[in-house]
């Protein structure tokens, strides 16, 4: 009898980049819907723009580089870093800027360094990134959270002011739209205003801003199930967030009247959505575990720098493409000790 | 069993351990096929010179075939009956090679020679035992094929204080060392204490996995009987590969063999429980490694059990004995199905180190894999056993940065697996680590060739400067004779006559001096000296390799 040989080992793989990616975007559920909540519906119809965007981009690309469709298509790759964009814009931005972004970050950032895997920047900090610096004007124009303006608009409503930057009869932009927390704290203390008469304002209740605290806890509860099922690993989360909590401590501690407390930081901006799902990004971020935990931290400490006297409100996107540059580095001075090796 | 400290290793699989199917069914004992096969090959060696030739009967226990080299044991004829042929015959290995086979066409008898075991072993010198050992035909039956006697001989300057005898079954479907457990305790244990007393060591470590229940209550029943008082029976979480050397070490002793060291630099020897077995059964019994428990199993096969078989059986009968092949037998593999490997036929011998005749049904296997990009997730170096970077490794055998790859340790790699099997992207690493292996190696290879060419290319233009000094050297004596104690008109004759050759010769020379720029002499070399350098020539291309560099050595001493 004769049969057909192949290599060892022949145990079926345990793991693919499609399940990797689904389940990503299934933890991503918990923060969306926070952000529905607070923000209302024009948080789905920017997804349904990026995810349009980023897929008819990755089939173009595909395309010109004569690579096949399907297969990578149906690894959810694109439509990861499409959501990841989405969920980081305002809710009522132009549908050109959500669709130009995911573009941008599946055309440039990823595709034209190789495509999947080869990327150095995280697509989605790219676009979004880019955006931020070419339309800050669309990019800082936050809605107030549900629990401060007590309604939200309808999806109608959202998807109208969306693709032909109409409102109902009694609304406009301009009252409708509302700076964040973080970006409030920027301004206000750049006007010599003290943090305790800033934060006296209706939007800064609870531990991480109106709103803003159930969209990280939403992230975070995401990110708990992605650890608990082994997609991510612990090391970026805890060095991102215990940077960032550590630092924010050291630095209320010596002024409060200028820091806000390490627990506002951790949970108001893009922080848990940076620990748990940007900076884990495994193609751009350290690939060793030590490496991992500095890269994490790094990402933190950042964050908080950028954030305390940077020029942008929020530094996640920033940090992290910053520290993507460092990963290559990282990983070179944390290579384990293989076994054997002397200690 | 006392509480024992166990350590941990990097990384590590929980697999299905797919063992129920084939330790379910009792132990069976092959029936004496008709044509016995046994290549001249081991180990990847040269070929045994066989000592019988086609026409001979032979008996059971019989030498056929031997080597002086300690590394290749003789082979013996595990029946009787009469040589056929000695012929091509496919091998099992994993690139399908063929190679030299004694055939021998049993007779039914199983007609056996004397077999003298040794009354009281205790008496003898560990050289005596290793020489028995290796009379027997002895080599490691976990799967390595490394030559007993060498492996009990650790040299005088190391102190072996551990043995360990390895029963950590941790490859899914292979039961054959649970079923030599369960049903020859006693071997095993015995097998231990003439290793014990040929190492000189203090304790005997005899590791069994967790899953593994009905082989350590058989082994501690055996125990009770007394006398074994050094051997340890030791329960190791079943986690992948606990059972490959290193890392049983490291998870019964917390020691680390060295890189490319061997496991007696620290104080250990590791045997497979099946060798320790065989070594009782060669010492005391005096009978030659000639059978072995070997697992038949995998949804291919109608009743997977396992087989006590001669060595030499070609897997066709072995299969054929569980009850064929089923209907959806699709693969066959030699080995376990992270480490082995498949091989095309089953008309191939069962050897010496052949644990595992895994048949796999429908879908039960993977072939070849679609891979998609690295996404550099580092599930990998999670899982990896040994502490590598797989993925590193693999961006750097794929770029052709062979020396990349080797600064990150690709020969610490132990190719278990574990690396390909978690991948997301379904890459096949271990078949890349194999062939960037394979290019170190070939590179390693061309370099020294390279080398070996400089030196020779050196040492030839040091000779020929030499031979130039010497030259001149040569001619200035002469000159210096010519130009003493010679009267005034023949040294005027000389100085006409050498006038006259100068004019003569102008031209030609210029034109050379053109070519060969300083090295003018040349062009008229002496006689003698041509000569001098042409025997000089077919010397050295007579050197033998090795040659060269004592040439080399020479060199600078030759310049200076």
């Amino acid at each position: 009898m004769r049969f057909p040989t192949a290599h060892a080992p022949y145990l079926a793989p345990v793991n693919s980049v499609n399940r990797i990616m689904l389940e990503v975007l299934v933890a991503l559920i918990p923060g969306l819907a926070a952000l529905v909540w607070q923000f209302g519906p024009g948080v789905l119809v920017q997804c349904m723009i990026a995810l349009l965007a980023a897929q008819l981009g990755e089939a173009a690309m595909l395309s010109l580089r004569r690579r096949p469709i399907a297969p990578a298509l149906r690894d959810y790759s694109a439509a990861l870093t499409a959501v990841l964009l989405a969920v980081s814009l305002p809710p009522l931005a132009p549908w050109w800027l959500t669709a130009f972004g995911a573009l941008f970050a599946i055309v440039i950032g990823k595709h034209l360094y190789g495509g999947l895997g080869y990327n150095p920047f995280n697509p989605a900090m790219v676009g979004y990134a880019v955006l931020l610096i070419s339309f800050p004007q669309h990019m800082t124009a936050w809605l107030p959270p549900k629990e401060l303006s007590g309604s939200a608009l309808s999806f109608a409503d959202a998807w109208n002011a969306i693709f032909t930057r109409t409102l109902p009869s009694d609304m406009t932009f301009d009252a409708l739209t509302m700076a964040t927390p973080l970006d409030t704290i920027k301004t206000q203390l750049g006007l010599n205003r003290l943090l305790d008469e800033i934060q006296a304002g209706g939007l800064f209740a609870g531990i991480g801003g109106r709103g803003w605290q159930w969209v990280n806890f939403g992230f975070l509860l995401g990110g708990l199930w992605m650890l608990k099922r082994g997609i991510i690993g612990w090391q970026i989360p805890v060095g991102f967030l215990g940077a960032l909590f550590g630092i924010s401590l050291i630095f209320f501690l010596i002024d409060p009247a200028v820091y806000p407390t390490p627990l506002f930081q951790c949970f108001s901006g893009a922080a848990m959505l940076g620990a748990f799902f940007i900076a884990t990004d495994p193609v751009t971020a350290s690939t060793t575990p030590r490496g991992r935990l500095i890269y994490g931290a790094s990402i933190g400490l950042l964050v908080f720098v950028i954030r305390s006297w940077g020029g942008y409100p929020d530094g996640v996107a920033f940090a992290v493409l910053l520290l993507n540059l460092a990963a290559p580095t990282i990983d070179h001075y944390t290579r384990p000790r293989v076994y054997g090796h002397p200690k | 069993m006392s509480l024992f400290k166990l350590w941990n290793f990097h990384g590590g699989l929980h697999l299905d351990g797919h063992k129920q199917e084939s330790c379910k069914a009792p132990l069976a004992v092959a029936r004496l096929p008709e044509r016995l096969l046994f290549p001249l090959q081991q180990r990847n060696g040269e070929d045994s010179k066989p000592v019988v030739a086609p026409g001979d009967r032979v008996l059971k226990g019989q030498v056929i075939a031997c080597d002086d080299h300690p590394f290749y044991p003789p082979i013996h004829a595990s029946s009787s009956g009469i040589v056929r042929k000695i012929e091509d015959l496919p091998l099992p290995h994993p690139s399908g090679l063929t190679g030299s086979c004694i055939v021998i066409e049993t007779d039914g008898e199983d007609a056996a020679m004397d077999f003298a075991g040794i009354e009281d072993y205790r008496q003898c010198s560990p050289d005596e035992l290793r020489r028995r050992i290796y009379e027997a035909g002895i080599v490691g039956l976990g799967g390595a094929a490394f030559p007993t006697s060498v492996k009990v001989a650790p040299g005088s300057d190391r102190k072996v204080d551990t043995l360990i005898l390895n029963g950590a079954e941790c490859e899914p479907y292979i039961t054959c060392d649970d079923s030599l457990l369960s049903h020859y305790p006693n071997h095993v244990l015995e097998g231990a204490k003439i290793l014990l007393q040929i190492l000189k060591a203090e304790r005997c470590l005899l590791a069994v996995e967790d899953d593994m229940p009905d082989a350590l209550a058989a082994l501690e029943k055996a125990k009770q009987r007394g006398g074994f008082e050094a051997i340890q029976l030791v329960r190791v979480p079943a986690i992948y590969p606990t059972g490959g050397e290193k890392q049983l070490i490291s998870v019964l002793t917390g020691r680390e063999v060295p890189t490319r060291g061997i496991p007696a630099d620290i104080g250990i020897v590791c045997q497979n429980v099946g060798t320790a077995a065989a070594v009782y059964n060669a010492v005391v019994h005096g009978t030659p490694l000639i059978s072995r428990i070997v697992t038949v199993t995998g949804r291919g096969v109608k009743q997977p059990q396992n087989v006590l078989a001669r060595i030499g059986t070609p897997f066709a009968d072995l299969i054929q004995q569980c009850g064929g092949y089923t209907n959806e037998a699709e693969r066959l593999v030699l080995g376990g199905p992270m480490m082995g490997f498949d091989v095309p036929t089953d008309n191939l011998p069962l050897t010496k180190s052949a644990n595992c005749i895994l048949v796999a049904g429908r879908n039960e296997l993977i072939g070849e894999k679609r891979s998609l990009p690295c996404i550099r997730c580092g599930a990998c170096a999670e899982v990896c056993p040994v502490n590598l970077l797989p993925q590193q490794l693999y961006w750097y055998g794929r770029s052709d940065q062979i020396e990349r790859a080797l600064d990150y340790n690709l020969f610490d790699c132990i190719e278990c697996g574990s690396c390909d099997v978690v991948c997301p992207s379904h890459i096949p690493l271990v078949q890349h680590f194999r062939a960037t292996k394979g290019k170190a190696i070939a590179k390693r290879r061309e370099r020294e060739k390279a080398d070996h060419a400089r030196l020779r290319f050196e040492s030839r233009q040091a000779r020929k400067e030499q031979e130039k000094r010497e030259r001149a050297e040569a001619a200035k004596r002469k000159k210096e004779n010519l130009g003493t104690g010679k009267s005034p008109e023949i040294i005027e004759a000389i100085e006409r006559a050498k006038l006259r050759r100068a004019e003569k010769s102008a031209p030609s020379s210029e034109g050379a001096a053109q070519i060969d720029g300083d090295k003018q002499e040349t062009v008229v070399p002496p006689a003698g000296a041509e000569t001098r350098r042409e025997s000089a020539k077919v010397v050295h291309t007579e050197t033998p390799p090795g040659g060269p560099e004592s040439e080399a050595q020479a060199v600078p001493s030759e310049i200076d």
